[in-house]
């Protein structure tokens, strides 16, 4: 009994990791490429999130809804990217920083505006609304293990469109040496609309499949946007690899922490005590990790070339 | 020298004395309370100046220290009431001189530990990491129940002040006053020291200022762990002013906040935090006197002073910054 809750909340923890990644990824792609701090990535996932709510409640299936997410986080990350974030690539961070807190403010209350303060609720598609069985007797829903393959299958896209592609032979291009490129007669400004663009769409695409576990609200976002500042600040910033190690790193730890802690504490102390302690260091273990990640190899476990 | 600057700070300073001392005895003590916010708010924001103006750092974690501050007053002030211990036997206590010195003790504390690890990065890997930081010390201040958890800390009666009777806006309002005139004295004496010089040199070049013999990483905790205290006071100050402290006063919206007083103020300048903090309360409460939907617009204002409004506002009126 003990083995197979372990091995669920290992998945439990993979499939939060594999979650992690889809956002991390787009933001570490986008400071790679841009030199962006872009906090308004939480946005698009919420943006995600409401697409797929909205468009699966009037047309009734999840499928269109999926693509929704990915259409309407791709498109306004596109739309923000042309009036706003362009502007920004020559400042300093802390003018990045700032306008796109307030892109935060103004997507959070925009979404409000439409969708009401209420929650929105999403249902697992039927096709993956059943379990399937774990080693040791307990069973697994399949749609947790549907978002791990999910999240593969982006990491293996994105190492491909990154290693063999045109475009990504430009976004490695981007990222060494911007002035170059731009020389050599590729179109830089379109380039980096397509790549924020693609991090959007991986950020909506996250929120969308978190929707049908979660509720879907205003400002599900921004605790998810820092936990993928983490991710990105062990893995290194600029480096895909080190932002899927990372998530999986994290979303393993913070997963694993919550369950073992309290019951290891409670070999030492009283139940209600050890619930109480071992919950609030769990709650801060991830950031723990950062620290002794950081105070090791401050750039990151995997710092990026340049 | 009475440049622009000057005669506009001279003027806000008149300005955020004599406009509440009106509201008050034209009996709108809800104006004493929205300035006493201004006051407070700008004292937290001359804090994080010292760090992000002066020194460049941009802290988005500025939060953590604002909250111990308040969680300072707030657990030494339900102590009191109860009367139990704190620690080692002591007792908590309701009076505000003690309740500073314990929240700039653990507000240093606390930016000591954070500056240690955070200042051996730089640039955005710093906004990440302090932001992450803040964030672990709000996710504790929620899991831990001992001090209201999530639903955070009711203080029954406002802490006191020798001689002043706290309890009257306007008197607490005066309290705040001096007191940001106290941080707003030292920042500028920090300012002009021979340490504030190194480090300022040292945000505008690190490379230099280290081969002239002046460690870098030091003068930057140094300036880091002072404006974690001041932070920290006004941490305090604004528990006491709402008469409750929650996990919301360390949130991450609560850094963004004070970064954004900054900006509309103007950065590196010693007013540019009070002009920030009287723009942003003036306006939140403004703009949410017409709609529902005030933070839209904010975002909207934000977001022009950003693009287009470089140096905030102190800028706008007094000229370019003399700032690199």
């Amino acid at each position: 009994m003990q083995t197979a809750l372990i091995i669920e909340q290992l998945l439990n923890g993979l499939q939060f990791g594999v979650m992690l990644f889809l956002m991390a990824a787009g933001l570490t792609l986008i400071f790679g490429v841009m030199g962006l701090i872009n906090l308004a990535h939480g946005s698009l996932y919420m943006v995600g999130a409401f697409a797929c709510a909205a468009v699966a409640a009037w047309t009734g299936s999840f499928w269109l809804g999926l693509i929704a997410s990915l259409a309407a986080a791709a498109a306004a990350g596109a739309i923000v990217e042309l009036v706003v974030i362009r502007r920004l690539y020559d400042r300093d961070h802390l003018d990045q920083v700032l306008a796109t807190f307030a892109l935060i403010l103004i997507f959070s209350e925009g979404t409000r505006w439409v969708f009401g303060s209420f929650p929105l609720y999403l249902d697992i598609p039927a096709l993956l609304s059943g379990t399937v069985p774990l080693p040791g007797g307990s069973r697994y829903q399949l749609y947790r293990l549907a978002i791990i393959g999910v999240g593969v299958a982006v990491a293996v896209g994105l190492f491909l469109l990154i290693s063999k592609t045109r475009l990504g032979m430009r976004i490695r291009a981007g990222e060494s040496d911007r002035e170059m490129i731009g020389a050599l007669g590729v179109d830089v400004a379109t380039l980096y609309t397509l790549v924020f663009a693609l991090g959007a769409a991986l950020a909506g695409l996250a929120g969308a499949m978190v929707g049908a576990i979660q509720s879907v609200q205003v400002g599900m976002g921004e605790p998810v946007l820092i936990l993928a500042f983490v991710v990105i600040v062990i893995g290194g910033i600029g480096s895909i690899r080190g932002a899927l190690i990372g998530a999986i790193l994290v979303g393993v730890t913070d997963t694993m922490g919550r369950f073992l802690l309290p019951q290891t504490l409670m070999l030492f102390m009283p139940p209600s005590q050890a619930a109480m302690i071992g919950g609030a260091i769990a709650s801060m273990l991830i950031y723990l990790l950062m620290a002794v990640v950081l105070a090791l190899k401050p750039r990151g476990l995997f710092p990026a070339q340049g | 020298m009475a440049s622009r600057e000057t005669l506009l700070n001279i003027g806000l300073a008149l300005l955020l004395l004599v406009l509440p001392v009106i509201a008050n005895y034209s009996g709108e003590p809800f104006y004493v309370t929205l300035a006493t916010r201004i006051a407070i708010l700008s004292l937290a924001a001359v804090g994080l100046n010292l760090a992000l103006g002066l020194g460049g750092l941009v802290s988005f974690g500025h939060a953590a220290f604002f909250g111990i501050g308040g969680y300072a007053a707030g657990i030494l002030a339900t102590h009191a009431f109860s009367g139990d211990p704190l620690i080692f036997g002591l007792p908590g206590t309701k009076q505000m001189l003690i309740i500073w010195i314990v929240a700039i003790a653990a507000g240093g504390l606390a930016a000591l530990l954070i500056g240690l690890i955070t200042l051996r990065t730089s640039g955005v890997y710093f906004i990440m990491i302090t932001l992450a930081f803040a964030q672990m010390i709000f996710y504790f201040a929620i899991s831990w129940p001992a001090y209201g958890g999530e639903d955070g800390l009711p203080i029954y009666v406002r802490n006191a002040f020798p001689g002043v009777n706290t309890l009257k806006p306007l008197s607490y309002f005066l309290v705040c006053y001096a007191l940001l005139a106290v941080g707003l004295v030292l920042f500028k004496l920090f300012q002009d020291s021979r340490f504030g010089a190194a480090l300022q040199a040292a945000r505008q070049n690190e490379v230099r200022v280290a081969s002239v013999g002046i460690p870098p990483y030091r003068i930057r905790l140094v300036a880091f762990v002072i404006s974690g205290m001041f932070t920290a006071v006004a941490g305090a100050l604004f528990a006491d002013l709402n008469r409750f402290v929650s996990p919301s006063m360390l949130s991450w919206q609560m850094s963004g906040e004070l970064i954004v007083l900054i900006i509309l103020g103007g950065v590196g300048r010693l007013f540019g935090p009070v002009a920030g903090a009287a723009l942003f309360v003036l306006l939140e409460h403004w703009l949410g006197g017409i709609t529902e939907r005030w933070q839209f617009f904010l975002g909207l204002i934000l977001l022009g002073v950003v693009l287009f409004a470089r140096g905030g506002l102190i800028g706008l009126i007094a000229g370019r910054a003399r700032h690199g």
